[in-house]
């Protein structure tokens, strides 16, 4: 069959598209413009409806907001002196989280260094899955295992008169932490190049040696985005904490000591204050708090990595 | 002869990626029914320049153009459907890209985003094109396999066809014999001959001998700038306007 | 010529095999406690795990019994939540990698996704409260439940799909655009039907993170107790309150005294089991895919 000799391509009648396929593309567009910017609708939004309930009582009269922050006394049912100040609860997230992370941030740097340097193949993968696997764990069932397992074992190691405590709440959350700082912390190391690990090779340094002296050292940013992100899940955790840190609402003396955390503190509440009520409002306002900080540390992680990308 | 008609004017054709001018205003023109040769070393803007008539340059984001292009007499600038225009234009890149759907598919993708959807209207286009690419004996018992499933020069003709599939006026082909064995290089440097009755094509590439064998025009872009722009006897013939044209042709430099 | 260790190169090669396997420690040291916690919770449940407890209702104050109106509320939280998540997650990875030009505003929204993920659940719980069971007048039911998880899921979906369509390699658009299609022609003909898998991987994700959080149902619509029949399947309307497996958990560990002591165990079981094998099945379909790449 030849090819169309004599006809000049430019007369014959090119196909148009639908009136109907060029609108509905036109619709669909708007819509995936619209769902794009959805994320930002819906941050503004959560912060918008926590605020608004909360919005009420910071025009009180009585109510101080140095006191919500600074006073470490709680007293939220008290008959006639009602008082709302978070610090001792403060102090309980900050304790858990930093215990967490003195556990986690080794462990999880190590076990990254591990898999991204030191092993291959069948190990890595299935270490990779099984990292995987701890981070679905539902945190109801992290708090479920604190309350009972890792009660029982901190009162018999430690003769603790409670199992639910900072030292239960810490190890739990570190366990929760440290799939986000392996993942993280991995993907920061896969990020160095291979030019100089081999450079290293080159100049007759060992794997261990080219970790210390180049890799850690080049992946900082990356490696300190992992940890300012394993901070935000520990800051941010709810469950697990509220059902193995314990009841007592204090500036805890040792990390055998129950506590209560900020977040702990609005779930178990929650459902005892009066919608509309003081301590309904101080919840939310506590929920705001919790809102701004975990905004700055993900907002700090991601100007830390930013830093990367721009070199 | 006929008269010769202008196909693509080019005027004072400016192209910066972010602050650095990669064209410095270059102007030429291209004949109807023409094959014009784009001969340089390489970074010296051939790609670039394709991607100016066909517009899609605008998908980079660091790319400012100035000067005007006309395709058969429209401002590619000022045109009212911009994808009526790159089907105007077929385009062939330098490495062979096969779509991953069937062999059919890459051949009706085209023809379907132009609103023909009954296998009546779209089986006469395919093999047609697949024929003119010199594709179809290969290929017609395995229409339904993957594209990407093809050899390299299979997947080059695969291309050719594709670019076919929306009966352009004008075929650019970019450096495409760079990845393909030297066998297909001849089959589709046969298909070119047989095209260029119908359509102009310009012809971008970094063996001198093709254009020399193919050609009608050539011109010599160095830099950013056309160094010389000529007959192709005249810019092979050993004494071109311009002695960086000889040094280059001669492969003295390049 | 043989070389000879010297004292020098031997020194370097046990700090190494000393690092190596201090590293190995630490790696393992998280696959230890995951088996371990296992193994003690599945033995800890035995005595109440059979296909009865997964099918019976909770009897005697929640003391004994099965846990189906939990699991089958849970599964209505998961299936709506998944509806409303998904289109838009997918739609709006779409936005991100395929319309999104390089300025401010698209980096404010790539920061709203980041933030959106790091949201704690009791946030998103006050939230779903606020603006679902009051302003919005759902009141306490399945539908702002399932609306608070589906917001707080949504970056799980997004990733995925991103990671899925990113994938794709930017010649095969190149090829489409030279043939003058449009970005959605593209994006329809070629971007996304391979990008299927990515996205059933993020789907797959979600509807794990849907079962296991307990926080933002707990106060938006799943409740202590319901009363509902034995194995019934659509027991729930829309506008109801709701059992939800992970506030079940809670509430037997915590409000239930005197509950058969297998009890909590067996329910942390069957979430955890869930949760894991979900998991897992993603786990597969990643890697099964990766297999059977079309270039």
């Amino acid at each position: 069959m030849s090819p169309e000799h004599a006809t000049d391509p430019s007369s014959l009648p090119r196909p148009q598209r639908a009136r109907w396929a060029v609108l509905g593309e036109r619709a669909i567009e708007a819509l995936i413009r619209l769902c794009g910017v959805s994320a930002i609708v819906f941050v503004a939004a959560i912060f918008f409806f926590v605020l608004r309930e909360a919005a009420p009582i910071l025009v009180r009269d009585e109510f101080s907001l140095t006191e919500f922050l600074f006073s470490t006394e709680w007293y939220p049912t008290s008959a006639n002196n009602i008082r709302y100040g978070t610090l001792a609860l403060t102090v309980g997230t900050l304790s858990v989280t930093a215990l967490a992370m003195a556990i986690a941030v080794p462990f999880g740097l190590g076990a990254a260094i591990y898999i991204s340097e030191f092993c291959s193949g069948r190990v890595r993968e299935t270490l990779k899955v099984v990292i995987e696997l701890l981070s679905a764990i539902p945190s109801v069932v992290w708090g479920f295992v604190g309350l009972t397992v890792m009660s029982k074992l901190i009162v018999q190691l430690t003769g603790a008169p409670v199992g639910v405590n900072i030292l239960n709440g810490g190890i739990i959350l570190a366990l929760m932490s440290v799939p986000v700082i392996v993942s993280i912390g991995e993907d920061a190391l896969k990020a160095v190049p291979d030019s100089y690990r081999e450079a290293g090779l080159a100049l007759g340094a060992t794997r261990w040696q080219i970790v210390y002296r180049v890799l850690l050292p080049a992946a900082r940013n990356g490696l300190l985005a992992a940890v300012l992100l394993g901070v935000g899940r520990a800051v941010g955790e709810t469950m697990a904490v509220l059902m193995a840190t314990g009841h007592a609402v204090h500036i805890p003396g040792g990390i055998l000591d129950s506590v209560r955390t900020l977040t702990a503190n609005i779930a178990a509440e929650l459902g005892e204050a009066p919608a509309g009520s003081d301590h309904y409002r101080v919840l939310f306002l506590t929920g705001t708090l919790l809102f701004l900080i975990t905004f700055l540390v993900n907002l700090t992680a991601d100007f830390v990595v930013r830093g990367i990308r721009r070199k | 002869m006929t008269e010769l008609i202008k196909e693509i004017e080019v005027e004072d054709l400016r192209l910066a990626y972010d602050s650095k001018e990669v064209l410095h205003g270059i102007t030429f023109d291209v004949y109807r029914n023409e094959i014009l040769a784009v001969i340089g070393p390489a970074q010296s803007g051939k790609t670039s320049m394709l991607r100016c008539l066909n517009r899609t340059i605008d998908f980079t984001a660091s790319a400012t153009v100035s000067g005007q292009v006309r395709v058969a007499g429209e401002d590619v600038r000022r045109t009212k459907d911009i994808y009526a225009l790159r089907r105007k234009i077929g385009m062939v890149a330098p490495l062979p890209t096969g779509l991953p759907l069937t062999i059919y598919e890459n051949v009706a993708c085209a023809p379907r985003c132009s609103g023909l959807s009954r296998k009546g209207d779209l089986d006469p286009i395919v093999e047609r094109c697949l024929r003119q690419a010199a594709l179809w004996d290969e290929v017609k018992d395995r229409l339904g396999s993957l594209g990407t499933a093809l050899s390299g020069g299979q997947q080059q003709r695969l291309t050719i066809a594709r670019a076919l599939s929306h009966r352009p006026e004008i075929l650019c082909l970019d450096e495409f014999s760079i990845a393909i064995d030297p066998v297909t290089t001849m089959r589709i440097e046969d298909v070119l001959k047989e095209l260029r009755r119908e359509i102009t094509i310009v012809l971008v590439t970094n063996l001198t001998q093709q254009a020399r064998r193919l050609s009608d025009r050539t011109m010599f872009l160095w830099d950013g700038e056309i160094v010389e722009i000529d007959r192709t006897e005249v810019i092979f013939s050993g004494q071109p306007k311009s002695e960086r044209t000889r040094g280059y042709v001669e492969g003295v430099f390049g | 010529m043989r070389f000879e260790k010297t004292s020098h190169v031997a020194r370097k090669e046990r700090a190494e095999a000393m690092a190596k396997a201090i590293f190995a420690l630490m790696a393992t040291a998280m696959v230890v406690p995951l088996a371990l916690i296992v193994g003690y919770l599945v033995y800890l449940a035995w005595p109440s795990l059979s296909w009865e407890f997964l099918v019976d209702v909770p009897k005697r104050g929640m003391t004994d019994g099965g846990i189906w109106p939990a699991f089958v509320g849970t599964l209505y939280l998961v299936g709506i939540s998944l509806i409303v998540a998904t289109p838009i997650g997918v739609l709006a990875a779409v936005y991100l990698n395929e319309y999104a030009k390089d300025n401010w505003f698209n980096r404010v929204v790539h920061l709203a996704v980041i933030n959106l993920a790091g949201v704690p659940s009791i946030v998103h719980a006050l939230f779903g409260l606020g603006a679902f069971v009051y302003a919005a007048g759902f009141g306490y039911s399945i539908l702002s439940a399932a609306l608070t998880l589906a917001i707080m899921t949504l970056p799980v979906i997004i990733a995925s799909t991103r990671e899925a369509l990113a994938s794709v390699p930017v010649a095969f658009r190149e090829a489409c655009w030279n043939v003058g299609a449009t970005r959605w022609q593209t994006i329809r003909a070629v971007v996304l039907p391979n990008s299927i898998s990515g996205i059933l991987t993020g789907v797959i994700l979600q509807v794990s993170r849907a079962a296991g959080e307990t926080a933002p149902v707990m106060f938006t619509g799943a409740v202590f107790f319901k009363a509902v029949e034995r194995g019934e399947l659509f027991p729930y309307g829309l506008r109801e309150q709701c059992m939800a497996l992970s506030m079940h958990l809670y509430t037997l560990a915590t409000q239930v005294p005197n509950v058969k002591e297998s009890l909590p165990y067996a329910t942390a079981v069957v979430l955890l089991g869930s949760v894991l094998l979900v998991n897992t099945a993603a786990i597969t379909l990643r890697v099964w895919l990766r297999g059977r790449k079309r270039w």
